[in-house]
């Protein structure tokens, strides 16, 4: 069941909160030992916030647009009490004496969240491999990687265990995920959601969004958690957008651009995903047309410096003083080299030895800022093929879910998994990934909608398009 | 190639305060320089009289109305760290001498 049908009945009082949240705690329990999906659940606690759901109903009020709904959230949010690690040793055991600001706006919908999903440490990954708790398995095929880093996230939905999930999306991660397990998947404009709770990696990348089965699932919950918060100096003003209520608007009239640097390099399956889209949405009545923003092959070099930088930055309060993992040291530097060896995997050293590296003397004009200025040259790519687009179309991932394991020795191969998610991030734009057509072992592949700042309402309407026009579930 | 050598990862390590083992050392001067060279594409191009971008959305500073409010609870945020110790923070020695 979707999540706005789960709503509709708990609103109505037709089903309750409580039983849809027995389910979700039998599904989980049914199928975490193999997955690996969620890393923590507060049992007690899921129960009784859906007690408190029902009994809102019962007296006569509304819970909100998410009633009753149980949601997965990325481990890189955070919950009062409930234990948030990032996917890292550095942090296990700790209890955040705080809520985000998205995940308290999901209380606020009448939300129940289940627990926290597994993902790559600290959002460093494209597989869920990097995670310190062990990798999750793709549910629809569990030889395979759910994609990452919002992996766990995507794993959740794909397998039914909740109907919608929270990721977080700094390259790439909310939407590669949901193309490789066949999700809808939303990296909104940056600021749209508030971070406040959301444990920062490259701070002026993260952006919060949702990953659900249904395009409508996803604009519910976006508008649920989108609009101003004045704890987050980077929220842009004003309220959420209405996305609900453009989701029928259609794409007559709209302008929308095949970017050929958005498709280069993919799997031909993925070409022709993107073609037949193309074809699904020229068929509802808009223009389609092939342009080359070519300052977009730059994003991938330029992404794998400014996000090592600010990683480099953001993850020095890992110190072992005032939270997580401390080890032992005969003095101050001793007890913090000791604490971030052995509390940082692999994928983290290299990402913050690579950013200090980017930002250090003599090398900083040359990478880092050098990097900062093809981020300008791409946003004026951008706009200038936004002058004669509404929207720009492409693949998500340049392949279909690949075998656990293929590209964990091989960090640059992994990367590569991000090329067509990277540029929309460096932008500070909004784009969606929608499941459309498959790949040669029969997985879903997905296609990316792209849009200027704050161009949600067109995109959901845009992806409403291609989800009615990839006719039966999978094709 | 990139010009990064054993002796620059083990300084960034050092100034990353992380300890590298000898075989991490090799593995990840390799990996690094691997990126490093990718990037190479930037560093070819003339960028001069470009602006540089840190942050996407440029509202300026924001503050807050100067107004006292309450804060989160000191005591949540002490008892999440490793050693709190008289409403502060213990961490072991910082100067050189021997207490």
């Amino acid at each position: 069941m979707s999540a706005l049908e789960i709503a509709t009945r708990v609103r109505s009082g037709e089903r309750s909160a409580v039983s849809v949240a027995e389910e979700t705690l039998t599904a989980i329990a049914a199928r975490n030992a193999d997955l690996n999906v969620f890393v923590h659940v507060e049992r007690e606690q899921v129960l009784e916030r859906a007690a408190a759901v029902d009994a809102e109903v019962a007296a006569g009020r509304d819970p909100g647009i998410l009633a009753g709904v149980p949601v997965g959230l990325k481990d890189n949010l955070c919950q009062t009490g409930v234990p948030t690690t990032c996917g890292s040793r550095i942090l296990a055991g700790w209890r955040p004496p705080y809520t985000a600001t998205a995940v308290e706006r999901l209380l606020a919908a009448g939300a129940v969240p289940v627990g926290k999903t597994n993902m790559d440490e600290f959002a460093m990954g494209s597989s869920t491999e990097t995670s310190a708790y062990g990798p999750t398995r793709n549910p629809l095929d569990p030889t395979r990687v759910p994609g990452g880093s919002s992996g766990g996230s995507a794993a959740a939905v794909a397998a039914g265990m909740v109907p919608v999930s929270l990721g977080s999306d700094t390259g790439g991660s909310i939407r590669q995920p949901a193309a490789l397990c066949g999700l809808v998947g939303i990296k909104p404009t940056y600021g749209l959601v508030s971070r406040y709770g959301l444990v920062a990696f490259a701070s002026s990348l993260d952006q919060i969004g949702p990953l659900a089965h249904t395009v409508a699932d996803a604009a519910a919950t976006l508008e649920a958690i989108a609009g101003h918060d004045p704890r987050d100096s980077t929220s842009l003003p004003g309220p959420a957008p209405a996305l609900v209520a453009h989701l029928d608007e259609g794409v007559a009239g709209r302008r929308i651009g095949i970017v050929r640097e958005l498709v280069d390099g993919a799997d031909p399956e993925v070409l022709a995903a993107v073609e037949a889209a193309a074809e699904v949405l020229a068929a509802a009545g808009a223009t389609l047309s092939e342009v080359s923003i070519p300052e977009l092959r730059l994003g991938l070099s330029a992404y794998y410096l400014i996000a090592p930088a600010e990683a480099s930055s953001n993850l020095a309060r890992y110190d072992g003083v005032r939270f997580g993992l401390r080890v032992a040291g005969s003095d101050v530097t001793e007890m913090y080299v000791a604490t971030r060896t052995a509390g940082f995997g692999p994928e983290v050293k290299r990402r913050i030895m690579l950013g200090t590296y980017a930002l250090s003397a003599g090398y900083y004009d040359a990478y880092y800022g050098q990097a900062l200025k093809v981020r300008t040259v791409m946003i004026e790519a951008f706009a200038r093929a936004y002058a004669n687009a509404d929207l720009l179309l492409g693949a998500t991932a340049p392949t279909e879910a690949f075998a656990l394991g293929a590209k964990v020795s091989d960090p640059m191969s992994m990367y590569l998994s991000d090329v067509f998610t990277i540029p929309t991030n460096l932008s500070g734009h909004a784009a969606i990934s929608v499941p459309f057509g498959s790949g040669a072992s029969g997985l879903p592949l997905g296609v990316q909608l792209l849009g200027p700042a704050r161009s949600e309402e067109r995109l959901v309407a845009a992806a409403a398009v291609v989800e009615a026009g990839r006719g039966v579930p999978g094709a | 190639m990139s010009e990064l050598t054993r002796d620059d990862v083990a300084k960034v390590a050092r100034l990353a305060r992380l300890h590298l083992t000898e075989e991490e050392l090799e593995r990840f001067t390799g990996q690094l320089a691997q990126v490093l060279d990718h990037a190479n594409d930037l560093r070819a191009l003339d960028l001069t009289g470009v602006a540089p971008t840190a942050h996407p959305v440029d509202l300026g500073t924001v503050v807050r109305a100067d107004e006292v409010r309450p804060g989160l609870a000191r005591d949540a945020f002490l008892s999440a760290a490793p050693q709190p110790e008289d409403g502060r923070f213990a961490v072991p020695r910082i100067l050189g001498e021997e207490p």
